[in-house]
C-alpha cells in the first residue's frame, strides 16, 4: 500500500480536472460528492497507509517513493517523490480527513452559490497541494505545493471577487506570503548550495557534518526558513493577512486558514528540526515570535466583535503556541497541537458558518445572543470547540496546550508565564464569544430572528464528527502516564535526531518528575476555568463590566481595537513608498519613456502618413495618371541613357 | 495627289478628335467621333487595307457609337447636371504631357523598326486580294485566337446583361 | 510622298489626345469614348506597319483589338448606366470610394 502513497495527492487532482472541466454539466450534488469523495478517498489510502506503518518496526517508519524524474540538470536532479514516515502520514491524514469533513460540510453551506462548481475545483485543487506539500521527499516539491496552497488560498478568499474588501483581502495575502516566500526560496538556495540536493533524507543525514552546531550558516538557513513560515503561518510580523482572508467563504477559513495551510510554516519547521536544532538561536527566535505572537494575537482576539475574526486572531495565537512548542524543542508536542487545532478550530469555524448561515450573513456578535434555543447542535458544537481550544480537561485542546506549556517551562519561565497569559486570554475570548453568540438576552435583530433555523444534516454531521475528535482527539497523547503518550512515540523516530542534538547541547536531560507535571496540568486546567469564570462574569452575570472597562481604558481599547494599528503601520511603512515608487515608475518611467517611444514612433509614421496621403485621391484615373507619367519616365530615360 | 489625301484626312481626323476630347456635350463628341472614325475609314483605304475600312464603318460608327448614342438618350443629361470640366490650367497640363507623350512615343517606334522608316511604299501585299488574305489567316493560324474572341464577346454579353439589369431592393 | 513616320505621327497624336480626354475629363461617358479613341490610334499604327512591312498580321490585329473594343466598350456603358443609376451622377470625381 506505500507503493501506492502517489494516488494520495492524485485523487483532488483528478476531482479537480473533472469539476474544473466537465463540470458544466453536473448538478450542484455531483459536484459536491465529487469533491468530497476525491479527497474521501485519498484519506482511506492515507489510513491504509498508516495501519501499514504501525505494522513495521519504529526505526525503519520511513520510505521513500520516486514517482518520476522532474528536474534533471547537471547537478540539480529533482523527481517527483513522496516521503511516508510518521510525521507526513500525520499531516496527510489530518489534511485529508478534515479536508473532507469540510468538504461535505461546503455541498450544505455552498448550496445555490453561484460559483459552485469555481469552488469546488479550487477547493479540490488546494487539498491537492496541500498534501503535496506534507508527502514530497525534497524542499522543491514542497515548495511546489507551498505556492500552490498560497494561490489557491488567494483564489478562495477573493471567491467573491465582485466584492472589494474580498479581492482586496485576496491580494494582501498573496502579497504577504510572497515576502515570507522570497525567505523561504533563499533558504532552499542555501541548503541546495551547501547539500547539493533537496531531498530531506540526504539533507538531513549530511547536515550534522557539513555544518557547524551553532554556526552562522546554519542559523542563516534555518532562520530564512522562519520567515517563509511566518508569512504562511500569519506569525509576526507577516500575520496580517489572516484576519482579513476571513474574507472568503467560512470553510475556506475554516479548511486553509485555520486546519491546514496555515499550519504548513509549522510542519516545515519540525521537518527541518534537525537544522533548527543545530541553531539554538533561530531555536530562540522561534519560541520567541511564536510566543509574542500567541499573547498579542490574543490581546486582539478579546476586542473583536465580528466573530470570525475573533476566530483569525486565536488561530494566528494557537499557531504561536506551537511555534513555541518547536522553539523549545518539543516539535511532536507542536505537531501535536497542530493535529488537536486542526479538529477544533475548523469546528469552531464550521460552527460559525452555521451562525452565519442561520443569521443571513450576519458576523457581527453584539447582534447576536440567546441562539442557543434556535440553534442547538450549533450551541453544542461550539461549545465542544471551545471547550477544547481553552484547554478544559479532558478536551483535546488540553493535552497539546498543557504538554507546551510544560516543556515552555522546562525551557524557560518566560515562555511559560507568554504561554500561559495567552492560554488564559483564549479562554476568556473564546467563552465570550460563546456566551456573546448563544447565551444571555437575544441581541437579534427582528428581521433576522425572523429566519433563524438549524443548518441542514449535511452542515450539522461535519459538525458532529469534529466535535468527537475534539472531545477524544487528545488521547493519543496522555501525559503524566508512561507508554501513554502514543502520539509523540509514534512521531519519535522522526525528531529523534534533532532531539538528540539538544540534548547533547543541552548537557543534561531534563529530569521527568510526575509530580511537577501534575502540578503543571492543574495549573492549565486552572487558567482555562479562570478564562471561563472572567467570561462569565463579564458577559453573563454583569453584562454592563464590558462597557465600564472599556471607558476606564479607553485609551488602550482603542488601541487594541483598532489591532495596535499595525495595518496603518505597514501601510505607512512599507506599502505606501512601494506604491509611491511604482507610481513614479509608471508615470515617469512607463509612461514618459516607454510610452513616449512607442507612441513616438506612431505620431512620426502619422505625420507622414497624413503627407502621403494626400495623394490617394481614390479617383483610378490620377491613379493612371500616375502610372502613365511613371511610364514616360521610365522610357524616357531607357531612350536617352 | 495621295499625299494631299493624306493630309486633308489626317487634318480632319485630327480636329475631329479634338473636338471629341474638348466639347462639353456628349452628343456632340459623339457625332465628332463618328467623323474621326470615318476618317480614320479613309485612311485605311488609303493603306489598301479595304475590309478593315468597311469593319472599322460597320462596327465602329455603326454598332459602337450608337450604342454610345443610346446610352446618352437614356441617361437624358440636363446641362446643368453635365459634370463640371477641369480648368484651363488642368488642360495645360494635359496637353503638354500629351505632347511630351508623342515626344516618347515616336523614338520608340524607329528603335524597333528602322528598316521601314522613311521609305516610300511598297506595292500591296500580295496579289490575292485583303478579304482573302485575313479570312485564310484567321482561320489557320489564328483560329484559337478567333474562338477565343468569341468567348470574349460571350462573356462582355453576360456581364453586360447581368450589370445592366434592375437590381431588387 | 507619305511615309511610315506620317501615319506614326498621326496615330502618336491621336492617341495623346485619346489619353488627355481619358485622363481629364470628368464625364464617364466622354472618358469611354476617348479610349476608343486611344484604341483606334493604336489600330492605325497597326495597320500602317502591317503595309510598310507588307504582312497582313497587323490587321488581323486591329480585328481583334476591335473586339475587346466592342465587349470594352458594351461592359462599361452598362457600368456607366447601373453607376447612374445607383448614385445618380457620371461624374467620375464623385466615384471615390477608394480614398483612404
Amino acid at each position: 500500500m506505500i507503493e501506492l502513497v502517489w494516488l494520495i495527492p492524485i485523487f483532488p487532482l483528478i476531482g479537480f480536472l473533472i469539476n474544473g472541466l466537465f463540470g458544466r454539466r453536473f448538478s450542484e450534488k455531483t459536484i459536491g460528492w465529487i469533491g468530497a469523495g476525491s479527497v474521501g478517498a485519498s484519506f482511506v489510502v492515507a489510513v491504509s497507509i498508516f495501519l501499514e506503518l504501525l505494522n513495521m518496526a519504529p526505526g525503519t517508519r520511513s520510505i521513500q517513493k520516486i514517482v518520476y524524474s522532474w528536474i534533471w540538470s547537471g547537478d540539480l536532479n529533482v523527481p517527483i517523490g513522496f516521503l511516508v514516515d510518521p510525521l507526513s502520514i500525520v499531516m496527510i491524514m489530518v489534511v485529508s480527513g478534515v479536508g473532507c469533513i469540510i468538504h461535505i460540510y461546503s455541498i450544505g453551506y455552498m448550496h445555490g452559490e453561484i460559483g459552485f462548481r469555481r469552488y469546488f475545483s479550487y477547493l479540490n485543487l488546494f487539498v491537492f497541494n496541500m498534501l503535496i506539500l506534507v508527502s514530497a521527499n525534497n524542499f522543491l516539491l514542497m515548495f511546489v505545493g507551498w505556492e500552490g496552497v498560497g494561490l489557491c488560498s488567494y483564489l478562495l478568499i477573493g471567491y467573491y471577487y465582485e466584492k472589494k474588501s474580498a479581492s482586496d483581502a485576496g491580494k494582501k495575502a498573496f502579497v504577504v506570503n510572497r515576502i515570507g516566500d522570497f525567505g523561504f526560496l533563499l533558504g532552499m538556495f542555501l541548503i541546495f548550495t551547501v547539500f547539493g540536493t533537496f531531498n530531506y533524507v540526504d539533507v538531513f543525514a549530511a547536515a550534522p557534518e557539513r555544518l557547524t552546531q551553532g554556526g552562522n550558516l546554519v542559523t542563516l538557513i534555518t532562520l530564512l526558513l522562519f520567515v517563509g513560515a511566518t508569512g504562511k503561518s500569519a506569525q509576526i510580523p507577516l500575520y496580517t493577512w489572516l484576519p482579513d482572508a476571513m474574507e472568503g467563504p467560512t470553510p475556506v477559513s475554516a479548511l486553509i486558514h485555520a486546519a491546514t495551510m496555515v499550519t504548513a510554516g509549522v510542519y516545515m519547521v519540525s521537518r527541518c528540526s534537525v537544522m533548527f536544532a543545530m541553531a539554538p538561536v533561530s531555536l530562540t527566535v522561534v519560541a520567541i515570535i511564536g510566543g509574542l505572537t500567541a499573547l498579542f494575537a490574543a490581546t486582539i482576539g478579546i476586542t473583536q466583535f465580528d466573530i470570525k475574526r475573533v476566530l483569525a486572531y486565536s488561530t494566528i495565537s494557537q499557531l504561536g503556541f506551537m511555534f513555541m512548542a518547536c522553539g523549545v524543542g518539543a516539535f511532536s508536542t507542536g505537531i501535536f497541537h497542530l493535529m488537536t487545532h486542526a479538529f477544533f478550530k475548523a469546528l469552531l469555524f464550521m460552527a460559525a458558518g452555521s451562525v452565519m448561515h442561520a443569521m443571513s450573513g450576519e458576523l457581527d456578535m453584539r447582534k447576536m445572543g440567546g441562539l442557543r434555543k434556535k440553534l442547538p447542535y450549533t450551541h453544542w458544537t461550539y461549545l465542544f470547540g471551545t471547550l477544547a481550544i481553552a484547554g478544559i480537561f479532558p478536551f483535546a485542546g488540553f493535552f497539546s496546550k498543557d504538554e507546551i506549556l510544560y516543556y515552555a517551562l522546562q525551557k524557560n519561565m518566560v515562555f511559560w508565564i507568554m504561554g500561559a497569559v495567552a492560554a488564559v486570554m483564549t479562554s476568556f475570548y473564546m467563552f465570550r464569544s460563546v456566551f456573546m453568540t448563544f447565551y444571555g438576552k437575544s441581541r437579534v435583530e427582528p428581521d433576522v430572528a425572523h429566519h433563524l433555523h438549524e443548518s441542514p444534516p449535511l452542515m450539522t454531521v461535519p459538525l458532529m464528527i469534529l466535535a468527537f475528535l475534539s472531545l477524544v482527539g487528545g488521547f493519543v497523547g496522555i501525559p503524566v502516564i508512561e507508554g501513554a503518550q502514543r502520539f509523540s512515540n509514534f512521531l519519535s523516530p522522526v525528531f529523534a535526531p534533532a532531539k538528540a542534538i539538544i540534548e547533547h547541547g543541552a548537557h543534561h536531560a531534563g529530569h521527568h518528575s510526575v509530580t511537577a507535571e501534575l502540578v503543571l496540568m492543574g495549573v492549565s486546567l486552572a487558567i482555562a476555568i479562570l478564562g471561563l469564570l472572567v467570561a462569565r462574569y463579564m458577559y453573563i452575570t454583569s453584562p454592563e463590566t464590558p462597557g465600564r472597562i472599556v471607558e476606564r481604558f479607553s485609551g488602550l481599547h482603542r488601541l487594541v481595537f483598532n489591532k495596535y494599528w499595525i495595518d496603518e503601520l505597514y501601510d505607512f511603512l512599507f506599502v505606501n513608498s512601494i506604491v509611491e515608487f511604482s507610481r513614479f515608475l509608471w508615470k515617469k518611467f512607463d509612461e514618459a519613456v516607454v510610452d513616449g517611444a512607442v507612441n513616438g514612433v506612431a505620431a512620426v509614421v502619422r505625420t507622414f502618413g497624413s503627407v502621403l496621403r494626400l495623394l490617394q485621391t481614390g479617383l483610378v484615373k490620377d491613379y493612371a495618371l500616375s502610372v502613365l507619367v511613371g511610364a514616360m519616365v521610365v522610357i524616357g530615360y531607357l531612350l536617352l541613357r | 495627289m495621295e499625299t494631299i489625301l493624306f493630309y486633308v484626312l489626317a487634318a480632319v481626323t485630327l480636329l475631329s478628335a479634338v473636338c471629341v476630347v474638348f466639347l462639353r456635350r456628349p452628343l456632340h463628341n459623339v457625332l465628332f467621333m463618328i467623323l474621326t472614325m470615318i476618317g480614320l475609314a479613309t485612311l485605311f483605304i488609303l493603306l489598301h487595307a479595304e475590309f478593315l475600312a468597311m469593319v472599322q464603318i460597320i462596327v465602329y460608327a455603326g454598332a459602337v457609337m450608337v450604342l454610345f448614342l443610346f446610352v446618352i438618350m437614356l441617361l437624358n443629361l440636363e446641362e446643368i447636371s453635365l459634370p463640371k470640366e477641369p480648368r484651363p490650367l488642368r488642360w495645360g497640363f494635359g496637353v503638354i504631357l500629351a505632347l511630351a507623350l508623342v515626344v516618347v512615343l515616336f523614338p520608340i517606334f524607329s528603335h524597333f523598326t528602322p528598316s521601314v522608316m522613311g521609305k516610300s511604299l511598297p506595292g500591296a501585299v500580295g496579289n490575292v486580294s485583303n478579304i482573302e488574305l485575313i479570312g485564310t489567316e484567321l482561320f489557320t493560324t489564328y483560329l484559337l485566337p478567333f474562338e477565343v474572341a468569341s468567348i470574349l464577346l460571350l462573356a462582355a454579353i453576360i456581364g453586360t446583361v447581368i450589370i445592366g439589369r434592375k437590381l431588387k431592393d | 510622298m507619305v511615309t511610315l513616320e506620317h501615319y506614326l505621327v498621326l496615330s502618336a497624336l491621336l492617341f495623346s489626345l485619346g489619353m488627355v480626354g481619358v485622363m481629364f475629363r470628368r464625364n464617364l461617358i466622354v472618358i469611354l469614348m476617348s479610349l476608343e479613341l486611344m484604341l483606334n490610334a493604336v489600330n492605325l499604327s497597326f495597320v500602317a506597319f502591317s503595309r510598310y512591312l507588307g504582312s497582313i498580321e497587323g490587321q488581323i490585329f486591329v480585328l481583334f483589338v476591335m473586339v475587346v473594343a466592342a465587349a470594352e466598350v458594351a461592359v462599361g456603358l452598362a457600368i456607366a448606366v447601373a453607376v447612374f443609376r445607383q448614385r445618380g451622377t457620371i461624374n467620375i470625381n464623385d466615384i471615390s470610394l477608394l480614398k483612404w
